[in-house]
């Protein structure tokens, strides 16, 4: 279920590069699932790993033990940052069902241009 | 000669299966697992779940249609009273599957999908996105500031911005 944000991010990848804009999927897997994951789904943009979750804490984004056997993980969440890093465009859903489209971030992408 | 084919007749009706009760039974079944397996790779089906509400009122309708017939039928000789309580026990038991199944998507997919975290302190518009550095799939070190600097795939220049897909795991 969760996936399906990312498989619409990777059916459009051209898209994104095309806008100069690079997709980079953050979450509390390790390396060696996302390395299966990967594999298996066929992703190609960049997969890394917070295992530990600081970086979801720093962003403010931890939804506390909702992972197996009560991990901490991130609650879904886009941002989109401009060259110099500066978010330009959020999306924190309120309903985990609901996600952001490629279409609406190529559209806040097209104004970073 | 007339009498015996009068009975059997009847007792072909009363066997005849329910089919409406199995019909939205199973129809619940598609409806809920349809979701996950299927109409989640659609935004359009995904962001609101109306072809599954669609497919359950479709169920349940069939369900209603199925316990009328369980209970509305009762059987006049002792025979066909017996079926009609299996038959009863049979519908009630889908029905409360049904039930359940429906229940069960509904709370998910509306109450259970709200309980998140609020988030106030995330980056906003207009401020800094916190540097990282997180492995890869390799177990390499990878920076926000590296992202940010280096060429995409086929290009030259640094990219003009970097979407930060934050996700719940594969598990």
């Amino acid at each position: 279920m969760c996936h399906s944000e990312l498989r619409s991010i990777q059916k459009n990848l051209d898209k994104f590069y095309a806008a100069g804009i690079l997709p980079v999927a953050i979450s509390v897997d390790k390396p060696e699932t996302n390395r299966e994951m990967l594999a298996q789904a066929g992703y190609t943009f960049p997969f890394l790993s917070d295992p530990k979750a600081e970086t979801i804490a720093r962003y403010d984004l931890v939804h506390a033990g909702q992972g197996e056997g009560g991990q901490d993980i991130a609650r879904p969440a886009e941002f989109l940052l401009d060259s110099s890093g500066t978010v330009r465009w959020v999306n924190l859903t309120e309903n985990y069902f609901v996600r952001a489209r490629p279409e609406q971030i190529l559209e806040a992408a097209a104004l970073l241009k | 000669m007339q009498r015996v084919n009068q009975v059997s007749f009847h007792t072909m009706t009363i066997k005849r299966l329910n089919w409406q009760i199995w019909a939205g039974f199973l129809l619940t079944l598609i409806a809920g697992f349809s979701y996950p397996l299927f109409f989640v790779n659609f935004p359009v089906t995904r962001d609101f779940p109306w072809a599954n509400l669609l497919l359950f009122a479709i169920a349940a309708a069939l369900v209603v249609v199925g316990l009328k017939r369980a209970f509305g039928a009762a059987g006049s000789t002792d025979t066909s009273a017996k079926r009609s309580t299996l038959s009863k026990i049979v519908a009630s038991s889908l029905a409360f599957l049904s039930v359940a199944i429906i229940g069960l998507f509904l709370f998910s997919a509306f109450i259970m999908s709200r309980w998140l975290p609020s988030s106030t302190g995330a980056p906003q518009v207009g401020q800094k996105a916190p540097e990282f550095t997180l492995n890869d799939p390799t177990g390499k070190s990878v920076s926000l500031a590296g992202l940010r600097s280096s060429p995409l795939p086929g290009q030259t220049n640094p990219p003009n911005g970097v979407l930060l897909i934050f996700y719940r795991g594969y598990w």
